[in-house]
Formats: structure tokens, C-alpha cells, sequence
């Protein structure tokens, strides 16, 4: 890691505070989480197969989309500049921030600027990645969630398990709880129907839109040739942000720029068939610049790096910045399903998070959180499968897994129990005298046909939640050389 | 054709019945099976836990294994779609990592012949059919790296379903990892253990007497779990379903389904 010791890393919420095997364990042991996941998840993942399934070209798809975004990477200063410059021409303006603390220096000036005491927000990983909400309380200054999901969480005080659906952890009657308690307006004898759920919500945002002089969203992709942001949603609240306020201000990750506007049509393809398995989703806005009298009169963009140029730097690990945010891999992934978005610290949970989040921080050693997140997966590959522009995540998770160990044996002087037992595996194994000793003590276990049942530390953790079988009385090499007509020396 | 037999560390050490099954099976077909004395391990576990310096040791010690038979075989074999995928997919870059190009170069062209048992068979022996016997009802359970990381797609089913008297019954959502995952069973296994609690609810819902699959690893961790729970389902390797004849058959008491 230290050859990227140069570039600075991430600030904001890309970090817990506990290793992932704890930070497991709490949603492990939630029976209610438990359920919700596995309920939408699988529902989810069935839907998305279908969806996919329809086009015969998605694996051409899936290339072109991977092929547009090596592109962009590998040119990503000059595509930056030239979005600046366009979106300049039509009438904006564009901050560079290196950081969240920057990015979020930035946009509250602005807030003040605009004489604002209040802002809405559409739906944004940039946003929560840098802890923008919490920055602008402390400044004094509102934020109010607007995506459904989003709002759910901010109510219920608690914090986004999922990429698309920060509430998926919740079912409908824990919504309706968190309803009839946080939001001001709603009916004291409201119930879970749906579409209850959603007039309650709708009849307080709408209010808001309103009254709101600054809105405040992430963007799905900027086109760098026409300077053209989009956001694509299901809701509609997001329309409502990006076109009724005065001022409109967008935080963007630098990698979500895209060459050209025709590149759209990939994108526009690939995502809402592997977020929401919809051919197409409900709400796609695009916007560019100004347009006197419609829309926003002010417009600012935000250039969000945060650790994204470290994560540039590496050639094995820059496929992350890939990432569109679909969260199919979230929705396949049996890790995820079983212990949910928060064991992950960090905004970003599941597969795509456990490489992009040790990236953006880099990693500092053993005790560093994100150094358990590449290791929070059993490597069964569902997430690639799944990845709609194909980033390779486990064997990504495999390096990260390196560059964890090559952090850990830097940041201590005395070896772990399993740097011990890792260098005595692997001189056995460079000797097969020495490989056939060891292996041949198994021998010494032999005597008990039944397999083992418990055994004591480090077998425990195995034997805690599987049995051990029988060890054989003779390894294959022993018999191999004891077969009827052996003697060939072979 | 002449074969040399990759056995895999975890088969010579703690389940050889599946090594001797591939041997026997690869004979019966008319093969001559040669075992390389110097093999140890492929080095996924140093690999996939992050030990790269570690494991470009044993990757080189594999390739220096192999490399003396390659000459005289036509190919490698292993019964296990992880440490083929580790040959195939990682070999080469752990090697390179550390600097040695000389022994990357080695590690794919000896990838270029080693291949998962049921690719050989289907792929370069071009045989479904293989004349086994087993008149057992069974599960199969596509190990992740087998799926997903070679593709061997039903390759294992073809050869399964060629089997006589087999009882072959779908086993529900089979594509859904067991959760052994190496040193993921260790390091998170309260996670591992809360997915084998699926698997093994599915390879219970099947009503199967035996729950196959082409990893002793897999098999091992799935296994384990069906003795905890007393379901009385045993595991077999795929080589020793195959393997299994009228003449020979494969008694499935004969060496217990776990610990019990």
C-alpha cells in the first residue's frame, strides 16, 4: 500500500468503528433484520434475473458498459475538465473539493449564500459518504431527506443498510412506527398499507418542496461533451427537487462522468434493469446548466475526489470507481443478506463496498475496520456475475486481501497466530518430505471413527457450528504407494 | 491418455478415498494415472487469505511439481473446482506479484492442462457416460468456483444423470454458496454458519440419501453441518459416485457420514 501513500485519502462515513466479524454478529442475531433481508433480497434477485433476461445483447451490454468506463478512467483529468467547461458555457459553476470536509465546506457556503436555513435533498451516496447532513446541522442549517427510503431512515434516526434501498432493513410495520412517532402531520391511527405509508409521506414532502429555496442531489452520471447531469429514480421526489427550488446544488464523485450523452444509452440500459429490475426507470432527469426561467436559477457542481484518485492510482483496484450504484451485488450477495449494511461501516456495504471503502481510506493495519471488509466474503463470485459493468469484485477482494496483510505485518513487530501458522503451512507444503510428516500425524486423530464433535482452540471454531470427520489412518500418498502393482516409483 | 493425478492437500490429508476414486475412475476408463510424488498443495489458502509472498512459494513448488510429469502427460487433473480455478486464476498473477515472470510463464501453461474432473471427462475425454453405478437417491451442489470461476456449467450433472439407477433430485437453490469459503469459515463463522443453515435445510428438503458436489471443502463444511444436525444425509465427492460399479460398489456406511 505504501506506493500510494501519496494521494490523499477519504473523509466521512466510509469507516465503522468494529471489525466486520462483530459488526456481523448484531445483525446476525436480529431475527427481524434476518427476515426483511431475506425477504427482499429474494425478491429482488428473482426480478432481476427476469429483467436481465429479456435482452438478448446484455452480455454485450455489460462489455460496453465495462468498456466505457476503462475509458473514462484512463482519460478521467481531461473528461473533468472538459465537463467544467460545459457545464460553464450553459451557465454553472464548479467546485473542486478533495475531500468530504472540503465538499462539505463548499456546499454550506453555498446554503448561506443562497440565505437558506433549509435544504431538500434528492437521493445521494456522495452526500452520505461525506456526511453532509451532519455537517449542515452543525451549521445550523436543515437537511430534509426526500427519498422515501431515505427519509424513513433519517425519521427512525438510524442509518442506511442498502445502496438503493436504505430502508430495506425495515418492514412495513416498524415504517409505520417510525411514522406515527417522527413525522410531524401524520394521522395518530395511520396503518401499513403500502400506499398508506406513501400518501402520509407524500402529504408532508410535497409541503417542503414547496417551501424549499435550495435543493441538494448526487447525480448518476454527467456527460463530459453537453456538460448534462442525470439522476434516475423512482419516485419523483427527485424531480421535484431538481426542478422547483431557485438553487440547485450537486455533489458528484469525479468517476461518474462519462465521455459523451450517446454513452446514456448504455447506462440507461444497464442500471434500472440491475437496481430495481425495471426495463425502465419511473423518473430520469437530465438538466444542463441554466435555462432562464425554467428550472433551478442557479446551479452549482460539486467535484467530489474524497480518495477517488488513490483508488485511480492502483491499476489492480481501479475498477471499483466502476461502480454505478445499481446494488445488484448487495442483492446477490449471501453475506450480505445474512448480516445487512450496517456490519459494513461504511456507505457502502456488501461486495462493491468491501472493495471500494478500504480503498478510499486505504488501510492502516490490523485494528483497521476496513481491513476486515475484504475478507467478509467466501468468494462464491455471485457479485461479478451480477455487476452490470462487470467489475471482477472477488478477485479484487483477493488483492485487497494482500494489500490488508502486506498493512498488517507493516503496522506490528511481533508475527499474529496466523502469520505463524500461514509460514508453517507454506514450509510444509515447499517440501513434500516435509509436507508427508506433517500430513501423516493426522494419523495420530485416526483412532476415533466418529469423527469429532467439539474440539479444543482453534478447532473450536470450526466445531462450534460443524462436526469434524474421521481423519484416515492413511494419507493418499501412503496409499498410493502401498496400491496392488505399485513399484514403478510412481 | 496419460493423466497426472493433482490430489489436492485436503484430499491426501483428510479425505483419500476421493483421490484414490479419481485414480480408479480415470483407470477404469482406460487411462494411465500417474501421481506426481513431489505435490503438496496449490497455495489457495496462503492466497486467499492474503498471504501472497507465502503462497507464490507453494505456487512455485506446485509448478516445479507438476512440470517434471508434464512432459509424459496430457494432462492434469484435480477433483476440485477451487484449486483448479487457483491454478487457472491466480497461479500466474501471485507469481508476478513477486516479481518472478519466469515462473508466471511456467504457472500458465502448465493452467493451460490442468482441469476440474468433470471437464475432463465431458471436455477432453469427451465421455458422459462413464458406467457407474449408484443406486442412491442424490443431491448435487455446484460449488461456487466450479460455477462460477471455471464454468463448468452441468458438465457434473451430464455425468451424473448417465449414472445407472441413480435417484437424481434437484436440489433448491443450488447456485446459493454453502458458506465455507476457506478461511471465511473461521474468520466469520457466525456468517458461515448461519448460510450453512440453508444449504443444509435444501440438501434436507430433497429427501436425498447423499449430497455430491465436486469439493472435499464444500463437501466438508455441508457435511458437517448434516452430521451436527443427526439428519443421517451423508457427502460424497463426485469422483466417488463416478467411480462407483456394480462390481465396486460404494457402500455408503462403510466409512460413516461424519461425526455422528
Amino acid at each position: 500500500m505504501s506506493t500510494f501513500l501519496g494521494m490523499p485519502t477519504a473523509t466521512g462515513a466510509v469507516r465503522g468503528d468494529r471489525p466486520f466479524p462483530a459488526a456481523a454478529a448484531a445483525g446476525l442475531a436480529d431475527d427481524q433484520l434476518r427476515r426483511n433481508l431475506a425477504h427482499a433480497t429474494g425478491t429482488i434477485r428473482t426480478k432481476r434475473l427476469a429483467a436481465v433476461a429479456e435482452l438478448d445483447d446484455w452480455e454485450q451490454l455489460r462489455l460496453a458498459g465495462s468498456a466505457l468506463k476503462a475509458d473514462t478512467m484512463a482519460r478521467l483529468p481531461q473528461l473533468l475538465e472538459q465537463l467544467e467547461a460545459a457545464v460553464a458555457a450553459r451557465g454553472g459553476v464548479v467546485h473542486w473539493a478533495r475531500d468530504g470536509e472540503e465538499a462539505n465546506r463548499i456546499v454550506t457556503d453555498l446554503v448561506r449564500a443562497a440565505g437558506a436555513t433549509e435544504v431538500v435533498k434528492v437521493k445521494s451516496m456522495a452526500t452520505q459518504e461525506i456526511g453532509l447532513n451532519e455537517h449542515l446541522e452543525a451549521e445550523g442549517i436543515a437537511a430534509l431527506e426526500t427519498d422515501l427510503a431515505e427519509l424513513i431512515v433519517q425519521l427512525a434516526g438510524d442509518r442506511p443498510s442498502h445502496i438503493l434501498v436504505p430502508a430495506i432493513h425495515k418492514n412495513r410495520a416498524e415504517i409505520r412506527d417510525v411514522f406515527r412517532e417522527s413525522m410531524p402531520g401524520a394521522p395518530a391511527d395511520l396503518g401499513d398499507d403500502p400506499r398508506e405509508l406513501a400518501m402520509a409521506a407524500r402529504a408532508y414532502l410535497r409541503r417542503r418542496f414547496l417551501e424549499a429555496g435550495v435543493a441538494i442531489s448526487g447525480a448518476n452520471f454527467a456527460c463530459a461533451d453537453t456538460g448534462t447531469l442525470a439522476v434516475v429514480e423512482s419516485e419523483g421526489n427527485g424531480r421535484m427537487c431538481l426542478t422547483l427550488p431557485r438553487t440547485l446544488i450537486t455533489v458528484m464523485g469525479i468517476e461518474k462522468v462519462v465521455p459523451t450523452f450517446g454513452d446514456l444509452e448504455v447506462f440507461m440500459q444497464l442500471l434500472p434493469r440491475s437496481s430495481t429490475a425495471e426495463r425502465m426507470n419511473p423518473y430520469t432527469s437530465l438538466w444542463t446548466g441554466v435555462t432562464p426561467g425554467d428550472g433551478p436559477q442557479e446551479f452549482h457542481l460539486v467535484l467530489l475526489d474524497n480518495g477517488r484518485s488513490r483508488v485511480l492510482a492502483d491499476p489492480e483496484g481501479r475498477s471499483a470507481l466502476h461502480c454505478i450504484r445499481c446494488s445488484a451485488c448487495l442483492n446477490v450477495c449471501p453475506v450480505y443478506e445474512r448480516v445487512g449494511g450496517h456490519a459494513y461501516g461504511s456507505v457502502y456495504p456488501g461486495p462493491i463496498g468491501a472493495v471500494l471503502s478500504p480503498q478510499l481510506t486505504g488501510m492502516t493495519g490490523g485494528k483497521d475496520p476496513n481491513s476486515t471488509l475484504p475478507f467478509a466474503s467466501t468468494l462464491c463470485g455471485a457479485c461479478f456475475d451480477a455487476c452490470p459493468v462487470r467489475i471482477d469484485i472477488p478477485t479484487m477482494l483477493v488483492k485487497l486481501r494482500a494489500d490488508a496483510v502486506e498493512a498488517a505485518e507493516a503496522d506490528r513487530t511481533v508475527p499474529s497466530g496466523q502469520d505463524v501458522a500461514m509460514a508453517a503451512a507454506a514450509w510444509a507444503m515447499t517440501d513434500a518430505r516435509r509436507w508427508s510428516r506433517l500430513i501423516s500425524g493426522g494419523r495420530l486423530l485416526a483412532w476415533r471413527r466418529r469423527g469429532f464433535r467439539r474440539l479444543p482452540w482453534p478447532g473450536s471454531v470450526w466445531t462450534r457450528s460443524r462436526d469434524l470427520p474421521a481423519l484416515p489412518s492413511r494419507t493418499f500418498r501412503q496409499l498410493w504407494r502401498r496400491r496392488p502393482g505399485a513399484g514403478e516409483g510412481r | 491418455m496419460r493423466i497426472a493425478l493433482f490430489t489436492t492437500c485436503l484430499a491426501d490429508a483428510v479425505v483419500p478415498r476421493v483421490a484414490t476414486a479419481t485414480a480408479t475412475l480415470l483407470t477404469r476408463l482406460g487411462h494411465e494415472v500417474v501421481v506426481p510424488p513431489e505435490q503438496t498443495c496449490c497455495g489457495q489458502m496462503h492466497l486467499n487469505t492474503g498471504y501472497w509472498r507465502l503462497g507464490a512459494q507453494v505456487v512455485r513448488h506446485h509448478v516445479d511439481a507438476f512440470e517434471q510429469v508434464l512432459e509424459e502427460c496430457d494432462a492434469v487433473v484435480a477433483p476440485s473446482g477451487s484449486c483448479v480455478g487457483s491454478v487457472r486464476h491466480q497461479h500466474a498473477a501471485a507469481a508476478r506479484r513477486q516479481g518472478d515472470s519466469a515462473t508466471a510463464a511456467r504457472a500458465e501453461l502448465l493452467a493451460a492442462r490442468t482441469f476440474e474432473l468433470s471437464e475432463l471427462l465431458v471436455d477432453v475425454l469427451g465421455v458422459t457416460d462413464v458406467g457407474a453405478w449408484f443406486p442412491h437417491r442424490v443431491t448435487y451442489h455446484p460449488t461456487c468456483h466450479s460455477l462460477r470461476m471455471l464454468r463448468v456449467g452441468d458438465k457434473p450433472l451430464q455425468l451424473l444423470r448417465a449414472v445407472a439407477d441413480i435417484d437424481l433430485v434437484e436440489l433448491p437453490q443450488a447456485d446459493v454458496c454453502c458458506g465455507f469459503g476457506g478461511t471465511f469459515a473461521l474468520k466469520n463463522e457466525g456468517t458461515s454458519a448461519a448460510m450453512l443453515a440453508d444449504k443444509v435445510a435444501a440438501v434436507t428438503s430433497t429427501g436425498a440419501q447423499v449430497c455430491a458436489a465436486g469439493d472435499s471443502s464444500c463437501l466438508m463444511h455441508i457435511g458437517g453441518g448434516l452430521s451436527r444436525l443427526q439428519t443421517g444425509i451423508g457427502t460424497r465427492h463426485l469422483a466417488e459416485v463416478l467411480a462407483a460399479t456394480r462390481e465396486a460398489p460404494l457402500v455408503l456406511d462403510a466409512v460413516g457420514a461424519g461425526a455422528r
